[in-house]
């Protein structure tokens, strides 16, 4: 006979209950343990609910994080029914009602994850343990919202991931309580080949410069594929240590290489410095084979546009969203985000305003923050008015397909943050993908 | 053969880079055998000196986008650019340069607050201690700069005659392709004259030999009545300018960030303990040793031989060196050994 | 006083009972929840077994969070191919982190002082940036070692059902998330703090300060130092290994950011804020930098607002405006400010002000015999 080793939660929380009785540990674990509807966090007869907001604010993210903050305290006042309701009065089908979620009023908790996997994971756990939260949601790297989302399956409570861009998130390492609203890789890539076709046509040859981690080779993997299909060639695949600094013995060799357009599979610091000094190298001004060498920036993101400066003018690359779109949703959004901060909104901001109220949604719609429902409300959920057109949750894989913007660096800004032109809308058709593609396993429903 | 000249070419460039960098940490090493973790943190210090001159100098009448309503988006127009035209342009784009001005009296002000205001308390103290307040200093300089400029990097670019590459090979007589950036080069100069003033102070000035006998032996110095105190805070504030210069030169190389000091303070103890402690010499010789072999060691060629050889090298360097030369490549018995 | 710390058992029912209702006295402040609580525990196996390296000999490894990162990657191994009982993976944690540490001291101890530090830098940092990136296949890079449902347990499957999710960790049926992992947790703590407590009053601990005072003179003696400071080593590297695989017990993921030298930084900075070479120095210095990163990061305007809410509205707000540049994203600049003021005003760390704050207090009755002491110990 097999016996079952594993203990399951409601044990757990039963015995955590006891040593809490027996040591008299703190109260929030006997108020969970003997609430009647049994899972982690349960708000019960509360008058609140309790969201966990875990963004980088200390390291190279730190600006990004920043700006995902203010978006996740604008969506909390918009949930409660303060402020002009931004993106609450565009977002369609809605059951918010801008009296909090289920009646209750959301409030939150701050953590950092210093953009590391054991800080962000240790940061959403005192979330979770000590103040309750019920929904973890941010961060900005990959590697953390992977690591995250894997404990928040664990705990049973909810993850709404941030900016992350790695198609592990809502691949191989996909979780049932996670969710990405985010765009990834393969979509960066299959948008970017029919625009790299169109402006620099067939017959290229490619450089890459790739970021040494699971991102850099997501992000190398899809372009080289939607590239190669249009029959460009690849030169070389290089691989460049995270956070080098000075990238020039890997620009170096561009040089005479006989390609004609480098790929900087880079993001945030490592991207500024790398195409910084690739332009200083001349490379933007140079020509091979007869034709003007180019450079790519397969993920592109205003605040990196600005650290890079006038580098980034001309130049090709994804973005998730940006604010200069007139959509209505977008427009609410930039709105209420201009009026509260005043400056425009990051994509990092707009994708966890937006998670943070499909959350919310769900939960209305489930009549209930028990997670398996608030799960099952999200999958397949379809949705507009949230600045991407048509979205779908897509129920296999968690992950939102939406159009996905193509952006180039602008040559003559007229303001400040006219820094990323829009070349164009790719629509959702084109960049989806088969959800078994990418592999991975989403998991139990309920809580082991 | 091009490529490996190429190669050759950045190695040089990379190790006069590190070599500057970590110049100063060594000058406080050999003369106040402090460990100074504080070092990246002026590195850093001269880099915004950079971007404080160039926001100085493009302080702008901002002129509203009346496109954009949801909020205020300015297009900056520079007061120099409506005042001085064309010359205000260019004052603007040499703006680097002109901030090494405002670098040399400002770190040299706080290398001199600094060690009259805490160093000189921590000649004595183990070096342990040492560590833990240069750290405390560094996060602290850091988090202020980090308040008062956020954490995304600031573009602060090269004039613009010198953007772009020269074409090194033609004035040698060895065809078009051996071509590297002006600036890169520019800095290579600059880093080997600042080294040569530093070395020359150090070695044919009275001063300088006070200095080194100071640190040889620091009682008998002062009991001959040599105010070796005031000499040890001018090697401090020397330190803290040669650092910042080559922060405020690295700056349109490097995008200046708040973090970008503690991204350079391991390289620099590596160069300095490699290049042995307290030597001018070694550390110049470190740093072209640790740059020329790094940027081999990053050509495919060798990549696909030994994979990920580029990410490790410097180490490598540093274990291969310390374990043949106990004392790195020219450092002296007895410094910093206990 | 000096009585009650000659008695180990005495101390060692002191600290245990001390330790093991930390959930009880650090609720107050908000840090008696799990996690923080397995932290302090983790954290302070591994400040412990630094200190017997560099409290001891004074030997500044640069580089032992690579002996952690190499426990932890040890341990969520034996989760993946043995089983999730966590004690198999203990133990290959410490055997792992121990053999590799025998390997880097034996080659970095060749050198002393800065040179020393600069070789334990330079093998942590190679490991770093190899698991990291080359190494992905063994260290899963980025993301970090993590379990999967496919993963063989080739023991766990001889006797247990495979769960519908993923697996839990267990010591034997013991859950080890929660309160049971911190007192899992504080059992080992309890343990390398009574070794630790043996190694300095022990006959080679004596041998370890003497290296420390003076190595050449032992050397003269014909006294051969390098055992011995390979021993401090290894057991230094063997506890790091514990605290890895504690780690990997508590929340089976390991990722190559533990083995950065900033990890190492963050040891060495917390035996020295808490007194080097002291027994309980370590212990302070890991709770008062994890409660920072912990707790402090996550003060919000609305926290502080809520602190200062029972003064005026003007006053609450001035408040919050002064004190906010010094939590939340701010708690970086904290930690740096305080590090500066304890080694500016407390040379010997936070153990130090006790010492001090000890002889305050005693001078009343004993002024006599305390001031002989105090001025033999040559504070």
């Amino acid at each position: 006979m097999k016996l079952k080793l594993t203990q399951s939660r409601r044990d757990f929380m039963k015995t955590s209950s006891g040593i809490a009785l027996a040591g008299a540990a703190p109260m929030f674990f006997m108020k969970n343990a003997w609430a009647e509807k049994d899972f982690v966090n349960n708000p019960g007869d509360g008058k609140s609910v309790t969201l966990g907001f875990n963004v980088p604010q200390t390291g190279a993210y730190a600006d990004e994080g920043a700006d995902e903050l203010r978006a996740y305290k604008l969506a909390v006042k918009h949930l409660n029914g303060e402020g002009d309701g931004g993106m609450m009065n565009t977002f369609k089908p809605s059951s918010l009602k801008g009296n909090g979620v289920l009646g209750k009023k959301v409030e939150y908790v701050t953590g950092d994850t210093q953009t590391k996997s054991d800080a962000a994971r240790s940061s959403a756990k005192r979330m979770v343990e000590k103040d309750g939260a019920l929904m973890i949601t941010g961060g900005s790297s990959s590697g953390v919202a992977v690591a995250v989302q894997a404990y928040c399956q664990e705990a049973g409570v909810l993850f709404m991931a941030g900016l992350t861009h790695s198609n592990d998130t809502t691949g191989k390492d996909k979780r049932r309580y996670g969710f990405r609203h985010f765009f990834n890789t393969e979509m960066s890539g299959a948008a970017l080949g029919p625009v790299l076709e169109k402006e620099m046509g067939k017959d290229r040859v490619a450089y890459h410069l790739t970021a040494d981690y699971n991102w850099g080779w997501s992000q190398e993997g899809s372009i080289k594929k939607y590239s190669e299909e249009l029959g460009w060639k690849t030169q070389a695949a290089v691989r460049t240590p995270l956070g080098a600094g000075d990238f020039s013995q890997y620009i170096t060799p561009v040089l005479n290489s006989g390609a004609d357009v480098l790929v900087l599979n880079h993001y945030g610091k490592d991207m500024v410095n790398s195409l910084t000094q690739a332009v200083q190298f001349g490379l933007r001004d140079k020509q091979a084979n007869g034709k003007d060498f180019q450079i790519v920036v397969p993920l592109f993101s205003r605040l990196m546009a600005q650290g890079a400066g006038e580098n980034i003018k001309g130049i090709y690359g994804t973005t998730n969203w940006n604010w200069s779109l007139e959509d209505e949703g977008s427009a609410a959004f930039v709105k209420s985000f201009g009026a509260e901060y005043g400056f425009p909104p990051s994509q990092a901001a707009h994708t966890c305003y937006v998670q943070t109220l499909l959350y919310a949604n769900a939960c209305e719609m489930a009549g209930t923050f028990y997670p398996p429902e608030v799960i099952k409300a999200l999958e397949g959920f379809e949705f507009d008015g949230m600045g991407n057109g048509a979205t779908e949750y897509r129920a296999e894989d968690h992950q939102c397909f939406k159009d996905v913007l193509v952006v180039q660096g602008n040559d003559n800004p007229s303001s400040q943050f006219d820094l990323l032109k829009v070349v164009q809308e790719v629509p959702r058709a084109q960049v989806e993908y088969p959800a078994d593609m990418l592999g991975g396993e989403l998991g139990p429903y309920e809580k082991s | 053969m091009d490529a490996l000249l190429l190669q050759l070419l950045n190695g040089l460039d990379k190790g006069g880079a590190y070599a500057l960098i970590a110049l100063g940490l060594t000058l406080v090493f050999g003369t106040l055998g402090v460990v100074n973790f504080g070092h990246g943190a002026l590195f850093m210090l001269g880099a915004f000196c950079a971007v404080v001159m160039q926001k100085i100098l493009t302080l702008s009448e901002k002129v509203k986008d009346e496109s954009v309503t949801f909020f205020d988006a300015y297009k900056e127009v520079p007061y120099l650019e409506t005042w001085f035209g064309e010359t205000g342009t260019m004052i603007i784009d040499w703006s680097v340069p002109i901030s090494l001005f405002l670098v040399i009296p400002f770190m040299m002000l706080v290398g001199w607050a600094l060690e009259r205001g805490l160093i000189k308390h921590f000649y004595k103290r183990t070096h342990a201690e040492q560590i833990l307040v240069t750290f405390g200093l560094a996060i602290v300089l850091q988090e202020i700069i980090k308040a008062n400029f956020g954490a995304n990097p600031i573009p602060t670019p090269a004039p613009d005659i010198v953007a772009g590459s020269a074409n090194v090979g033609s004035w040698f007589g060895m065809g078009d392709n051996l071509v590297y950036p002006w600036w890169r080069l520019i800095y290579f100069i600059f880093s080997m004259i600042v080294i040569f003033i530093a070395f020359a102070f150090l070695k044919f000035t009275t001063f300088g030999m006070v200095v080194r006998a100071g640190m040889q032996d620091r009682d008998t110095v002062s009991m001959l009545g040599i105010n070796i105190e005031r000499r040890f805070t001018i090697v401090f504030g020397l330190a803290a300018v040669i650092a910042g210069l080559a922060g405020a030169m690295y700056a349109p190389t490097l995008p200046p960030d708040y973090h970008m000091g503690m991204d350079f303070l391991v390289l620099s103890f590596i160069v300095v303990v490699v290049g042995g402690m307290g030597s001018l010499p070694g550390a110049v010789l470190a740093g072209f040793l640790l740059g020329i072999l790094q940027s081999f060691a990053s050509m495919n060629e060798v990549k696909s031989i030994l994979p990920g050889i580029d990410q490790i090298i410097i180490y490598l360097i540093a274990v291969v060196v310390l374990l043949v030369r106990p004392r790195g490549l020219m450092g002296r018995k007895g410094v910093m050994e206990d | 006083m000096k009585k009650f710390f000659a008695n180990q058992w005495l101390v060692m029912l002191v600290f245990s009972a001390v330790i093991l209702t930390m959930p009880i006295w650090l609720s107050p402040i908000g840090a008696g929840y799990p996690d923080l609580l397995q932290k302090f525990m983790i954290f302070g196996i591994f400040a412990i077994g630094f200190n017997i390296l560099f409290g001891l000999t004074g030997y500044l490894s640069f580089g032992h969070a690579a002996f952690l990162g190499v426990g932890s990657y040890a341990a969520v191994w034996s989760f993946k191919l043995l089983t999730m009982n966590v004690l198999p993976a203990i133990i290959f944690a410490i055997i792992v982190a121990g053999l590799f540490s025998v390997v880097i001291g034996y080659i970095s101890l060749r050198r002393s002082g800065i040179y020393f530090s600069i070789l334990t830098l330079a093998f942590a940092q190679m490991s770093y940036n190899l698991a990291y990136s080359v190494l992905t296949p063994v260290t899963n890079g980025e993301t970090g070692l993590q379990l999967e449902r496919a993963d063989p347990r080739i023991i766990d499957s001889l006797f247990v059902e495979p769960t519908e999710g993923l697996p839990l960790t267990n010591f034997f049926s013991l859950s080890l998330s929660g309160y049971e992992g911190f007192y899992f947790c504080a059992a080992f703590l309890i343990i390398g703090f009574f070794i630790s407590l043996r190694i300095f009053r022990s006959p080679f601990g004596l041998k370890l300060r003497a290296i420390k005072s003076n190595q050449t003179r032992m050397q003269y003696t014909g006294f051969s130092t390098k055992p011995y400071l390979l021993s401090a080593f290894v057991i230094s590297g063997m506890y790091a290994g514990l605290a890895g695989g504690l780690m990997a017990a508590t929340d089976p993921l390991a990722g190559a950011e533990r083995m950065q030298w900033t990890a190492s930084g963050e040891v060495v900075l917390m035996t020295i804020l808490g007194g080097v070479g002291t027994l309980i120095g370590p212990l302070l210095g890991v709770g008062i930098i994890k409660y920072f990163e912990n707790i402090f990061s996550a003060i919000n305007e609305n926290v502080l607002m809520a602190a200062y809410s029972g003064l005026p509205e003007g006053l609450q707000h001035f408040l919050v405006t002064v004190s906010s540049p010094f939590v939340g994203e701010g708690w970086h600049l904290t930690l740096g400010l305080m590090f500066m003021l304890v080694v500016i005003f407390l040379p010997g760390g936070i153990m130090e002000g006790f010492d001090r704050i000890k002889r305050l207090l005693m001078k009343p009755f004993s002024r006599n015999k305390d001031a002989v002491e105090s001025a033999e110990e040559g504070h």
